[in-house]
């Protein structure tokens, strides 16, 4: 007990950091893979090209590889110097966004082609389909992956202490070496990874049933807050009259 | 308009772009069309025109390129050979130099203003209310101030009975109340031309009717032109001033609607009203 109070505000700066790294890694991977993959369903193939290249060149190279180009390599090259975190967010950011753009575009041709058609006879622009009909739609399908993505982002923010950024795994390490208590320094770091996580899955849960909400589509058992600890049924339609 | 309005088979206007169509020219005119899908040819060297104000009613077997014709007016598809014109200017094609080509989309956004469709399976988006479904495409396309296009919303679904049902989720309608409020979101952009694809056959029989209620109201009470598939013969009959029968791509026979159901002289036609009445439509 003496242990946990005089190390926890360490540990509580170290989850910060992690807190910070997964969202600022968020909101980057969240935007390029929007980017990415809308066009990757555009019909110009040049647009599709590059979508292409970015997928695989950053879904292929370790997170932690780009990493060490962004905070050692691009120095020695440029002489600039990126700070640490921003360079981690980067690194995240990039790498996560590539799986998420294949998320994109894949929710984004599962659209039926029906709806598509509809928008067409009410001769709505490109830009007002997708605004209006066609990522609201793509949106219910997208967030459960995402929501998978968001807690393999938070898991892989683990190796930044590598380019010398204290976060949460960092500070479990240090603890350890200064104190020796192995069992204590990485069970708190496991407890508050986890607490993380159950937030997130929480958070992403509540934007997932409301995206549901709004394609008339309601969970099975009613809406109560308990439900959102279990995970959401998807695609469940009910009360559809006849 | 009476049926004797109808006009002939007018000889559209060739290739090239010069000389104006008269005034009261045909509305829409297909020109030698033809589609193919791969090998498979579904429209074969189509000749036919529309007057305004003209309700159609196209019927034949499935296959025979009915529903073809109203993706072509709606630009779902595109011609393989041959052109359509409406009002005389060329449609599925622009003029480009001396010549035409292939529209393009911003040409097709400027053409395609004037005409409407109600699908099948009704295709009404599910991540918007009624409301917003009928008065999305007003506010952003043509650029209706909000208090009007809700207003028109209102008076729309009035029109098709569903006033109580503004604020519903497409999911909470029936499968006739979902295609009601389909007509009323097509009319809500006030099209010159209507396309109707099928619109009763995805319904359970007992909500037939009430659709057809609704089209038979707009038929009666707008001069609008409307291109209509079915198999609702009892309704082809009230509302089309002519009748074409479909078989293989090409027009097997076209008449009033009293001559094509009273006395077809083609076998084909006879043989398949037949097997129509037989399937109990």
């Amino acid at each position: 007990m003496e242990f946990l109070q005089a190390q926890l505000p360490r540990y509580l700066d170290g989850a910060w950091i992690t807190i910070q790294l997964t969202l600022g890694g968020a909101i980057l991977a969240f935007v390029l893979a929007m980017l990415f993959g809308i066009m990757g369903t555009a019909r110009f193939w040049i647009l599709r090209a590059i979508t292409t290249v970015y997928v695989e060149v950053f879904r292929g190279i370790a997170a932690l590889v780009v990493m060490f180009w962004f905070v050692f390599a691009i120095p020695d090259m440029s002489g600039y110097e990126l700070d640490p975190m921003f360079a981690a967010i980067l690194a995240l950011g990039l790498n996560v966004g590539a799986y998420g753009a294949e998320v994109v575009r894949a929710a984004l041709n599962a659209v039926p082609r029906a709806q598509v058609e509809a928008t067409i006879a009410l001769n709505l622009s490109w830009f007002q389909r997708m605004r209006l009909v066609v990522l609201p739609q793509a949106w219910a399908q997208m967030l459960p992956t995402f929501g998978n993505l968001i807690i393999e982002l938070m898991k892989a923010t683990a190796v930044v202490y590598l380019v010398g950024i204290l976060d949460l795994t960092a500070v479990a390490r240090e603890v350890r070496t200064g104190t020796g208590e192995t069992i204590a320094a990485f069970g708190i770091a496991f407890v508050l990874y986890y607490l993380i996580a159950q937030v997130l899955i929480f958070g992403m849960r509540l934007l997932e049933r409301r995206a549901n909400a709004r394609l008339g589509r309601t969970p099975p058992s009613g809406g109560g807050l308990m439900n959102l600890l279990r995970p959401p049924s998807v695609g469940t339609r009910v009360g559809v009259a006849k | 308009m009476s049926p004797s309005d109808t006009p002939e088979n007018t000889t559209a206007p060739g290739g090239g772009n010069s000389g104006e169509a008269p005034a009261e020219g045909p509305l829409i005119v297909f020109d030698q069309v033809v589609k193919r899908f791969g090998d498979l040819t579904v429209l074969d060297h189509l000749d036919f025109s529309v007057a305004h104000g003209e309700r159609v009613t196209l019927i034949g077997p499935s296959g025979s390129g009915k529903t073809t014709i109203l993706r072509l007016l709606m630009t779902l598809e595109k011609v393989t050979e041959g052109h359509i014109w409406i009002d005389g200017e060329p449609f599925s094609h622009m003029p480009r130099g001396n010549g035409l080509v292939p529209a393009g989309e911003t040409y097709l956004r400027m053409k395609r203003k004037r005409i409407g469709m109600v699908f099948q399976q009704f295709n009404l988006f599910p991540n918007m209310s009624v409301r917003k479904n009928i008065m999305e495409a007003p506010v952003h396309v043509l650029g209706v101030s909000k208090d009007e296009a809700a207003q028109k919303a209102e008076e729309l679904l009035d029109l098709v009975g569903l006033g109580d049902k503004i604020d519903a989720h497409p999911t909470q309608l029936s499968g006739g109340q979902q295609q009601r409020v389909a007509i009323a979101r097509a009319l809500a952009m006030s099209p010159e031309i209507l396309l109707l694809d099928e619109v009763t056959s995805a319904l359970d029989p007992e909500l037939v009717t009430g659709v057809l209620d609704v089209l038979r109201e707009v038929a009666e009470n707008t001069d609008i032109t409307m291109l209509c598939v079915t198999h609702e013969m009892g309704f082809a009959r009230d509302v089309s001033h002519r009748v074409l029968m479909f078989d293989q791509g090409r027009i097997a026979e076209e008449g009033h609607p009293d001559q094509i159901f009273g006395d077809p002289r083609q076998e084909r036609t006879k043989s398949f009203l037949k097997s129509v009445l037989e399937n109990g439509h």
